[in-house]
This record gives C-alpha cells, structure tokens and sequence, in this order.
C-alpha cells in the first residue's frame, strides 16, 4: 500500500508542476504530492467520517423516536443526550403504567352471600336475631307473617346452600318451598338485609330474642298443628264420602248386576208363568234397585268427588303454607288422595261396564218385548176374539183359530225364516257395523281406561317425584344442620379464641396499669425520702464544710510558717552554695558543690522546682567543683595564643608544613588583640584571629558568655586546642547560672512567703 | 587539658626526632664504616632516614585526630515479618 502511494507520488512527481525531475526536488515534490494527496484523501477521509458521524446520530435519533426504551438507555448512558433528544424529538413520552387487573366479580350475589355469611358467621347470633325481624319486615308481600323464622332458616338454608354450591361439595339443591318465589325473594332480603346491615347494628337482648324465637316456634307450631288437622279432618271425610261412594258404587254395581241377570232369566222365560210375573216383578223390583241405587251411588259420588276436591284444596293450601314439618302429611295425604281417587275410578269404570251390559241385556230385553208385543198384536189381529192371555185359553180354541192361527204361525215362521235369512245376510253387515261400534266405543273405553290410566300413572309419579323430593330434601337438610353445627362450633370456637385474647389483653393492660402505678408511688416515696435525705446531707455538708474551712485555714497559717521556713533555709542554704563558689584558687577548681547542693536538696525535698534546678547542675561541679572566672580569664589567653598558632590547620591541611605555615601567619599577621563584637556575625567573621580578638574583647569585659560563644565557632585545630577551656567555661557558666536562678528563686519564695505585719 | 596536648605532641615529636635522627646517624655510621668504606653517603643516608622517618610519625602523630578510619561494614539485612 505504501509502495503504491511511494509509486503513485513517483509518477505524480513526473508530472509535477514543481519542474525537473531530479533526486533531492523528489523528496520535495514528494512532500508536495503526498501533501496534495494527503489533502484529497484528508478532506475524502474528514467527509466520509462526517457521514459516518451524522448518520449515526440520525439513526439513533429516529430509533429514539421509535423506542422510548432505548431513549431513555441513551438518555442515561450519554451525559447531554437528553436534552438532544428533547430538541429533535420534543419530550419523553411518559412511562406507562402497567394494567391493574381488577379482580373479577365472579358471582357477586354468591360473594356477597358469602361477606353476609362470613358477616353472619362473625356476629350470627345478633344478626341472625336482628335479621328475624328483618325479613318479617322487610318482603311482607312474599313471606307469610306467621312463619318469619321458618323464612330464616329457610334463607340461612338457603344461603348455607349457596355457600355449598360455591365450595362446590354438594349440589346445590333449591330449598323446598322456595323453588320460585325464595330466590327473588332471597336476593330482595339479601339486599334489604345489607341495606339494614350497615346502618343499624344494634344487637337485641337474648331474652328479647329467645322469645321472639319462643313465640315464632309457637305460632309455626300452632299452624302446623292447625294445618294437620285441617288435612286430617278433610281427609277423614273424603275417606269416609269416598267409602261410602265406593260402597254406593259396588252396590249399585251388585244392583246393576241382580238387574241384569233377573232381566237375563226373566228373558229366558223357561219358568213358569206365575213364577214369570214374580220373576217380572222381581225385574222391577231390582230395576228399581238398580235405578236407585246408581242415583246413590251417583250422589255418593260427587259427594266423594267434592270432599276430594275439598281435600285436594286444603292440601294445596298447605302446601301453599310451606311448613316443613307438615310435608310428610301433605305427602300422605296427597297418596290418600290419589289412591281414593284410583279406587273410585276404578270403581266407576266396573260400574260403567256393568252399565253397558245391563244397556246390552235391556236392549236385548226390549227387542225381545218389542217383538213379543208385535207377535201378540198380530195374534190380535188374527184372532181379535183371543183375549190377550192366550196362554190360558189352549181348550177353547177352534180348529179355524187354530189352523189360522197355524197358518199365522207358519206364515209367521216363514216371515222369521225370511228374516232370518235376511239376518244371516246382513249379520256379516251388521256384526261388523257392530265391530266397529265396538271398536269405536272399545277405542273410546280404551282412550278413556288410557288417560286415566295415565292420569294415575301421572299422578303416581308426581306423588313419587314429591316423595324423593322430600326424601331428598330431608337429606339436604340434614346436611345442612350438620354444616350449620359446625359452623356454629368453629364459631363457638373462634369466640373462645377471641374471649381468650382479650383476656389476656386485658389482663395485660390492668397489670400495666397496676405497674404503673405501683412505680408512680414508688418514685414518689424514692422522692420523698431523697429530699429528705438530700437536705439532711446538705446541713452536714454545710457543718462539715464550715469545719473543714477553719481546718484549713488553720492548716494553711501552718503552711504558710513552713513555708517561710522552708523558704528561708532555701535561702540560706543557696547563699552557702554561692559561698563555696568563692572558694576557687587561682588554678584550682572550687570545692566540690556535692555538700552544699546536698544541703539544698535535703531543706528542699519537696521543693520540685528546686529539686529540678539542683539536678540541672552538672555532674562536674557537684564531684570537681568549678573553676573561677579568673583562672578562666588567665587560661583563655594561653588558649589565644596557641589558636593563633595553629590557625591554619584543619581536616585538609594538617601536615607538617602547614603547621609551620600557620606558625609563620600567626607571627607575620598584625591586628589588634580586642575588636568589638558587631551584634550580628556575617561569614567574614568567622575568621579564627577575629573570632579570638572578639572573645578577648568580651573577656576583658567580663562577659564569659561571649566569649565562649565566640570560641565556639572555631574550627579545626584551633577549635580542638580550645575545647578543654571551653567544657569548663561551660560548665561554670552552667552551674552560675542554676545557682543564680536558684538564688533569684529563693528570693521569691522569701518575698512571697513574707507576710507583712 | 587539650591546649596541652598539643605541646605533648611537639615534645614527643622532638624527642622522637632526636631519637630517630641520633640512630639513623648511628646507623649509617656503623654502615658506612662497616659496609661502605668509611663514604659520606651512608651516614647522610642514615641521618635523612632517621629524620624522615621522624617527620613521618610527627606528621602523623599531629594528624591522627583527623585521618579517617573505615571499616568495612557487614551486610546486615532486615526481614520484616
């Protein structure tokens, strides 16, 4: 790549405007081309980088737009992007806010049943006392007011079914008797009850209570017993009027019967004839029988039937009732009923087809009479001389009569022999126009046996459907109990839980409340007794204080004499130590201060301060003793001497020569043996011979101090020849002034010891 | 006394001078007469000897205060734990 631009700017340095072609003028065009070039490709490189940088910020600017997520990352990770994006796309969309599911309502009648329950269930007796009324109350138009709690416990039943049917145990069986009118009527209590629920909770009393609850029993059990009777006195007479009714009936059926075999015997008519008019009279005689008794029976009948119907009203009306306990009897009666009305059907129906018969067998009788009498008045005809008894008048008859009388008769043969055979022709007809009677009225009677056959079978099923129904119901409300019982036990038990807390409650509280106040007198009397106490403690402290003062101020008049003592001797004691100091020779040293710096020590034991100053001497003059200023003095200028000798020598020159150097300088240098000190030492004073002529001008003052200080700062030789003198020097001037301040000390405690008279 | 010291060393300086001088005179006489056929140069030699091994401990008797003495130090290494 690089060769190829070194190539490219080679041919472009051919063509260059910058002239020959040449080595050196390469290198320049070199750096002309590639800078033409560079500035190409520089501004190709800054415009595409350009296009880069825009894009991507217009990319990610309409992705902002897009996604506010992704906004709000930029917003978060890039400081100033925020308001960028606030420029170009205005502000951020706010957050949104997730969707609060509302729990659904599911069955809100079955949840609030269910609140009313729980509620019931928390305070069931106030509100199941207070609820009684309620619905006394509040749907009057749907209850009966005699029956309020069976309505009670009927919608307690009710509710307790709804509880069921929502845990979903057992099915949910409709309380009886509360089939249609209980649920609206429910839900309108429920409501009412809710309604009256929240205002007004107030719980009546138990007695209140137990004898509304006494008196509701009572009135449910005066109608029930009421309601029994009513069934049982209207059963008994629908019995009795159906018994007799039936006994009617199968007379008049026995009646009906003799009838028609009297009549049957009587058409016979193979007795004699005496025997026939009896027997004719008999007929009479049963017809009578028979017509009065189907008019009983009839009568009988209907009585039976309206007692039935009398029955089936009060049965109805107590069904209407809707007492529970009546049911088994409402059942009972309603079989008696049904089975009453079975045997009269029956009954009927025996007697229908007894009627029948007898209608055939009469029927029959008539046409046989019919014919009779058409033969007698045709014998009449014939022989209108024959009386109508022909029977009796077998001798008187003539042979005339007699031939035309069997001429009549074989006429008379021949005529029912003609109509015989025109019987015989017709009876296909007529036995099968008789068929089809038949069969129409069979179908008829089979109709009618079918419908009431059905109707019993109807009501047969109905009375069982009742039947399972009650048993079912029964069963329910078995269950129900025991659901109530345990209700009401976790109730009772959950009383107890409650009853147990609040004791504890309670009793907690009162034990606190009793604590308190036992510490509140506790304190109290602690108080009372700390005052006391207190005030009793300050009198002695007073007493004890006041006795204490005069102790002291006695004690301290004590001190203050022993301090004057103690002062004194200090004083006295540092006026010996300054007296030894006199005692230096000439070139010996003082006396050893050991004794008297000993002395101040022991006068001065407690002394810190002096104690401290008599330690800060040094060890030298307590053992050695010090040398005096004068034998200092006189020292100092054999040390001047010797220092100018060896002023030369130090760490670098210390050779033999340089001794002998230094020895010449000291002779040939000229300068004045005492210069002044200047108050402040610049470098070029520092020079051994000044330095001496500085320390002998301050020693002829007296100022040993100065001196020492000046000799301090010599160097080399000259410094090693003088270090004896000067640890000396040192010390005495250490020692003077310990003993001064001791003095100066001495003095002030004199002075502040000192009382004035 | 450190003013006295220096003078201490100038006597012994002397006397050691006078001492060293004295036997390299000896010396370089016993040599000269003995090895060295009664020359001059012997006894110079001797006497010179004498005297510059004098000045040599006077010079270094006056400049032992001042020479440097090193010792080699032994590598001491501390470990903290």
């Amino acid at each position: 790549m690089l060769r190829v631009c070194w190539k490219g700017a080679h041919a472009a340095a051919r063509q260059c405007v910058c002239g020959k072609v040449k080595a050196h003028p390469l290198q320049h065009c070199r750096r002309y081309t590639t800078a033409g070039d560079s500035g190409s490709t520089a501004g190709k490189i800054v415009a595409a980088s350009l296009l880069t940088v825009g894009g991507g910020l217009g990319g990610t600017i309409l992705y902002a737009k897009w996604d506010p997520k992704f906004r709000a990352n930029i917003e978060k990770s890039v400081p100033y992007s925020d308001q960028l994006f606030e420029m170009a796309l205005g502000p951020p969309p706010p957050p949104l806010v997730p969707l609060q599911k509302k729990p659904g309502k599911i069955e809100p009648l079955q949840i609030s049943s269910l609140s009313e329950a729980s509620k019931e269930s928390k305070q069931p007796k106030a509100k199941a006392k207070k609820s009684d009324p309620e619905p006394v109350e509040a749907p009057p138009a749907v209850e009966e007011a005699p029956a309020p709690t069976p309505q009670t416990l009927e919608e307690a039943s009710a509710e307790a079914a709804h509880i069921i049917s929502a845990i979903g145990e057992v099915l949910s069986v409709p309380a009886p008797g509360t089939s249609d009118e209980s649920p609206p009527g429910h839900t309108a209590a429920g409501e009412e009850r809710k309604d009256h629920h929240e205002p007004a909770l107030k719980e009546r009393p138990a007695e209140e209570v137990s004898a509304r609850l006494a008196q509701q029993d009572k009135a449910e059990q005066d109608a029930l017993a009421a309601l029994t009777a009513g069934l049982e006195e209207s059963l008994g007479s629908s019995a009795k009027t159906t018994l007799q009714a039936i006994g009617a009936q199968e007379a008049a059926l026995t009646a009906i019967a003799t009838h028609t075999n009297k009549l049957k015997e009587a058409m016979d008519s193979q007795t004699h004839p005496d025997e026939k008019s009896t027997q004719w009279k008999a007929l009479n005689e049963a017809l009578s029988d028979r017509t009065r008794a189907m008019e009983e029976a009839e009568e009988a009948l209907l009585k039976a039937k309206g007692e039935l119907e009398i029955l089936r009203g009060v049965i109805n009306s107590a069904k209407q009732s809707k007492i529970d306990a009546a049911r088994p009897q409402i059942l009972a009666a309603e079989e008696n009923l049904h089975s009453m009305i079975v045997d009269l059907d029956k009954v009927v129906t025996k007697v229908q087809t007894a009627q029948t018969e007898a209608k055939i067998v009469s029927q029959y009788s008539e046409l046989v009479n019919e014919a009779k009498a058409q033969f007698q008045q045709e014998l009449a005809n014939i022989t209108p001389e024959i009386q109508a008894n022909w029977k009796g008048l077998s001798g008187k008859l003539s042979a005339d009569d007699l031939n035309s009388l069997i001429a009549h008769a074989h006429r008379r043969i021949d005529q029912l022999n003609r109509e015989l055979a025109e019987q015989r022709v017709r009876e296909q007809i007529h036995i099968e126009a008789a068929l089809e009677q038949q069969k129409l009225e069979d179908q008829k009677a089979l109709e009618r046996a079918v419908a009431s056959a059905l109707e019993h079978r109807r009501e047969d099923m109905r009375l069982e459907q009742e039947k399972k129904v009650q048993e079912v119901r029964e069963v329910m409300e078995a269950e129900m109990r025991t659901q109530l019982r345990r209700q009401a036990a976790a109730h009772t038990d959950h009383l107890r839980d409650v009853l147990k807390v609040q004791e504890q409650e309670l009793h907690e509280e009162a034990q606190e409340i009793l604590n308190s106040k036992m510490m509140e007198q506790e304190t109290r009397y602690r108080r009372l007794t700390q005052e006391q106490l207190d005030t009793f403690t300050l009198d002695m402290n007073a007493a004890y204080a006041r006795l204490k003062g005069i102790e002291e101020a006695i004690d301290s008049h004590v001190i203050a004499e022993e301090e004057a003592r103690k002062a004194h001797q200090l004083w006295l004691s540092v006026e010996a130590l300054n007296y030894t100091l006199k005692s230096a020779g000439a070139d010996s040293p003082t006396e050893p201060l050991e004794g008297a710096v000993g002395v101040i020590k022991e006068n001065c034991a407690e002394n810190e301060f002096a104690q401290a100053l008599t330690s800060a001497l040094p060890e030298e003059s307590l053992s050695r003793g010090i040398y005096g200023e004068a034998s200092l003095r006189a020292r100092f200028y054999d040390i001047r001497r010797l220092a100018r000798r060896v002023a030369l020598i130090d760490e670098t020159r210390n050779s033999l020569y340089q001794y002998f150097l230094s020895y010449l300088q000291s002779i040939l240098l000229f300068e004045r043996e005492q210069v002044a000190p200047p108050v402040k030492l610049a470098p070029e004073d520092l020079d051994t011979f000044r330095l001496l002529a500085y320390a002998t001008y301050s020693i002829e003052r007296g100022d040993l101090e100065l001196a020492a200080k000046f000799i301090n700062q010599l160097r080399g030789e000259s410094q090693r020849v003088a270090q004896d003198w000067l640890k000396e020097t040192r010390l005495t001037l250490e020692t003077k002034q310990v003993i001064s301040l001791l003095s100066a000390y001495a003095n002030a405690v004199g002075l502040g010891t000192t009382q004035a008279p | 006394m450190s003013e006295k010291e220096l003078g201490r060393k100038w006597d012994r300086c002397l006397a050691d001078c006078a001492v060293k001088f004295g036997t390299g005179l000896g010396l370089g006489i016993v040599f000269s007469v003995v090895f060295f056929k009664r020359r001059t140069w012997p006894i110079v030699f001797g006497a010179g000897l004498g005297l510059g091994m004098a000045y040599s401990n006077c010079q270094n008797d006056l400049r032992s205060r001042y020479v440097l003495h090193s010792k080699v130090a032994k590598y001491f290494s501390f470990e903290q734990k």
